[in-house]
C-alpha cells in the first residue's frame, strides 16, 4: 500500500528467511570476521581475473544460501541483485549458472536496498522465493572508478575502502518455521545532488541522499526515530555519517547513538580504509552477516536499513559533473 | 539546507590531509631516490669513463627506469606510494611505474589491445605534453635563431 | 667531504622539489598524471628560459632525476636542434629522449609480461 510519496507499506509478509555472506580478505581481518559465512583466503578466489573472481563469489554465495534454504534452483522465482561494474557483469555472468529468472538492478552502492524493495514487490505480485544479492570487489571497483593497482598513489584523507564481499538474502512470502526478520515497508529514494564534485569524498556526497529518504521515510510511515532500534547506513564512512547526523538533528534531535553505518562498522580502525568501507558489497554483506544475526538473535528488533549509493562515472567526474546520490530505506522488523 | 550551506558545512568537517607528514615524507623519499640516482650517476662515470656526460645521463635514466619498472613488478612500488606521494610520483622512477602498472592490470585483457594499449594510459600525457612543448620550443629557437 | 656535500645539496634540491609536488597535490586534488605534465613543462619552460643549467649545477641529480629533468632533456634537444634547422628542431626534443622512453616502453613491456598484479590489501 503506498503511503505518501515514496513509501510503501507492505500488506503481505515478506520475510527474510535465509542469508548467505562471503567476504574478502580484509573483511574476513575485519570488525565483524566472526559473522560472516565464509572468508575467502586471497583476492582472486583461484580465478585469473578479479573480474572472473567476483562472478565466482557471487555463484559460491547464492549456492550455499540455496543449501541452506534447502530448496533448489527450480523453487526460486528470480534472483535480483546488482553490482558496480559496467554491464552489470558480475551480476549476469553469475546468474548463467542457474537456471532461474534474472533481474538486474542499479543504484551504485545502493543496489541492495533496491534489491530488497523489488523482492518485496514480486513477492507481493505473487512470487514465493526471490534471491537478493549485491556485491563489489576491490580490485575491480579500482579498475572501474580509480587506477590500476600497482600505481603508487596516495589516498586523500577522504577515501574510502571498496569491499570485497558478497551478501544475499532469501524472500520468501510463505512463513519459516523459525521466527526471522520481515520487511514491512521501505522508501524509494530520490537521486539528490548537493553539488559536491570530489569523487574522492562519497560520504559527503551521499549523505544529503541519506537524509532525505530516511526523513521521508519517518513522515510517511508516521514514527519518530525512535521507532527504530538502530537506523543504518551502507557506506557513509565516519564522515557521511556524522555530516547525516548533523542533518539529521535538526528533525530528530540528538539521535547519534542510534545511527550507524555498514561502512564505519565493518573494519578494524588500525586497517587502513581511509574513512571506512564502500561498495554495492558493504550494505549485503554487513546485513546479510552481522545485521541479520543480531536481529535472529534479538539484539535488535526494529532496524531501518538504508543503503546508499553514488551515481558517479569516471568519466562524468572528468566531465566536471558534480555527483547524485540515492538512498533506498528498507524497514526490517522481527 | 541548501547546497552552499551544505558545501560549508562539508568543508568544515572534512578531515584535513596531515599536510606536515606527507610533505615530510614526500621530502625525505623523494631525496633519497635523488641521491640513489647521482648514485648510479657517478658509478657509471667511474665505470665508463669515455661515455660523455650527456650519455651518462640518458643512461642514468634508463637505469633508474629500469629499477622503476622492476619494484613496480615486484609490487612494491605502490606501497611506497602510498606513504611518499609526490615523493615517488615525480623522479623518473614514477614515470616508469605510471606505464608499467597499466600494462600489468590490462595484461589480462591480452598482449595487444590489453598490455600494449593502456600501457601509456597514464603517462601518455606526459609523453604528448613534452614532446609538443619540445617542438614549440624547438621552432621559437629556430625563428630568433633566424633573426640573430 | 665534498661529495657528502654533493650528495646533500642532491637530497634537499629532490626533497624540495618532490615536496612541492606533493604541496600541488595537498592543496588542488591533483592526480599523480597531472603533477608529472605540470613539472615536466617545468622543466622544459626552465631551460627554455635558460635557468636550468644553473640549479642542475647546484642540486645535479636532485633536479634531474625528477621528471623535471626529462622536461629539460626535451627542451636541451629542441634548442641544440634548432641551431641545425627546422627538421631538427622540431624532433630533436624526443631524439634526446629516445633512451629514457625505449627504456620505459621495453622495461615496461617485459615486466608486465611476467609479472601478476599482487592484492592490495588494507
Amino acid at each position: 500500500m503506498k503511503k505518501g510519496r515514496q513509501t510503501y507499506v507492505l500488506d503481505k509478509k515478506v520475510y527474510i528467511a535465509h542469508t548467505a555472506s562471503i567476504a574478502g580478505v580484509d573483511e574476513g581481518k575485519g570488525r565483524l570476521r566472526d559473522f560472516f559465512d565464509y572468508v575467502i583466503d586471497e583476492s582472486e578466489f583461484g580465478c585469473k581475473s578479479h573480474e572472473k573472481a567476483e562472478i565466482k563469489l557471487r555463484k559460491h554465495a547464492i549456492e550455499s544460501l540455496l543449501k541452506s534454504a534447502e530448496v533448489s534452483a527450480a523453487d526460486v522465482d528470480a534472483i535480483i541483485g546488482g553490482d558496480l561494474l559496467n554491464q552489470l557483469v558480475p551480476s549476469g555472468f553469475s546468474a548463467r549458472e542457474f537456471d532461474v529468472p534474472f533481474c538486474g538492478l542499479y543504484s551504485a552502492c545502493a543496489t541492495f536496498g533496491q534489491s530488497l524493495a523489488t523482492g518485496a514487490i514480486l513477492l507481493s505480485g505473487g512470487a514465493e522465493r526471490v534471491i537478493c544479492c549485491t556485491s563489489s570487489h576491490f580490485a575491480t571497483a579500482e579498475r572501474q572508478y580509480r587506477f590500476p593497482l600497482e600505481l603508487g598513489t596516495q589516498p586523500p584523507p577522504t577515501a574510502q575502502w571498496t569491499v570485497t564481499g558478497v551478501g544475499c538474502a532469501m524472500l520468501t512470502s510463505a512463513r519459516p518455521k523459525f521466527k526471522c526478520p520481515k520487511i514491512t515497508s521501505f522508501t524509494l529514494g530520490k537521486v539528490i545532488d548537493m553539488g559536491l564534485d570530489d569523487p574522492n569524498n562519497m560520504g559527503a556526497a551521499m549523505a544529503p541522499a541519506a537524509h532525505d529518504t530516511i526523513t521521508a521515510h519517518l513522515k510517511e510511515r508516521g514514527v519518530g526515530a525512535d521507532y527504530y532500534d538502530l537506523i543504518v547506513t551502507g557506506d557513509l564512512g565516519k564522515l557521511g555519517r556524522e555530516l547525516l547526523c548533523t542533518m539529521l538533528e535538526q528533525e530528530c534531535g540528538a539521535i547519534k547513538d542510534r545511527v550507524n553505518d555498514c561502512g564505519c562498522m565493518i573494519f578494524k580502525d588500525r586497517q587502513k580504509c581511509g574513512l571506512g568501507g564502500s561498495g554495492a558489497g558493504c550494505s549485503s554483506l554487513v546485513f546479510c552477516s552481522y545485521l541479520y544475526k543480531t536481529m535472529m538473535s534479538g539484539g535488535l528488533k526494529r532496524i531501518l536499513f538504508v543503503p546508499t549509493g553514488a551515481m558517479l562515472s569516471k568519466d562524468s567526474s572528468l566531465q566536471g559533473e558534480s555527483i547524485p546520490a540515492i538512498a533506498h530505506a528498507v524497514a526490517i522488523e522481527i | 539546507m541548501d547546497k552552499k550551506e551544505y558545501g560549508e558545512l562539508v568543508k568544515q568537517a572534512t578531515p584535513k590531509t596531515k599536510e606536515g607528514k606527507t610533505l615530510l615524507l614526500a621530502f625525505a623519499i623523494g631525496g633519497i631516490i635523488c641521491m640513489a640516482g647521482q648514485g648510479v650517476s657517478d658509478a657509471l662515470t667511474a665505470l665508463i669513463p669515455s661515455f660523455d656526460e650527456k650519455t651518462i645521463s640518458a643512461l642514468t635514466g634508463v637505469v633508474m627506469i629500469f629499477i622503476g619498472s622492476l619494484l613496480t613488478g615486484l609490487g612494491v612500488y605502490d606501497k611506497l606510494g602510498y606513504y611518499a606521494g609526490a615523493g615517488s610520483v615525480l623522479p623518473i622512477t614514477g614515470f616508469a611505474n605510471s606505464i608499467v602498472s597499466p600494462a600489468i592490470e590490462y595484461n589480462k585483457e591480452g598482449i595487444v589491445f590489453g598490455l600494449m594499449a593502456k600501457m601509456f594510459s597514464i603517462a601518455g600525457p606526459v609523453i604528448v605534453s613534452g614532446v609538443s612543448a619540445s617542438v614549440a620550443i624547438g621552432i621559437v629557437y629556430y625563428i630568433i635563431g633566424l633573426f640573430a | 667531504m665534498e661529495i657528502f656535500l654533493t650528495y646533500l645539496k642532491v637530497f634537499l634540491v629532490g626533497g624540495a622539489v618532490c615536496a612541492t609536488g606533493q604541496l600541488l597535490i595537498n592543496k588542488t586534488r591533483m592526480t599523480s598524471a597531472r603533477v608529472l605534465v605540470t613539472f615536466l613543462l617545468a622543466g622544459a619552460l626552465l631551460e627554455a628560459v635558460g635557468l636550468f643549467g644553473y640549479i642542475e649545477e647546484f642540486g645535479k641529480a636532485g633536479i634531474t632525476i625528477p621528471i623535471t629533468g626529462f622536461g629539460k632533456s626535451l627542451a636541451a634537444g629542441a634548442i641544440e636542434g634548432a641551431k641545425k634547422g627546422l627538421y631538427d628542431a622540431c624532433i630533436g626534443g624526443l631524439a634526446s629522449v629516445a633512451a629514457g622512453l625505449t627504456a620505459a616502453i621495453a622495461f615496461g613491456f617485459v615486466i608486465a609480461l611476467i609479472s601478476k598484479s599482487k592484492p592490495k590489501s588494507t
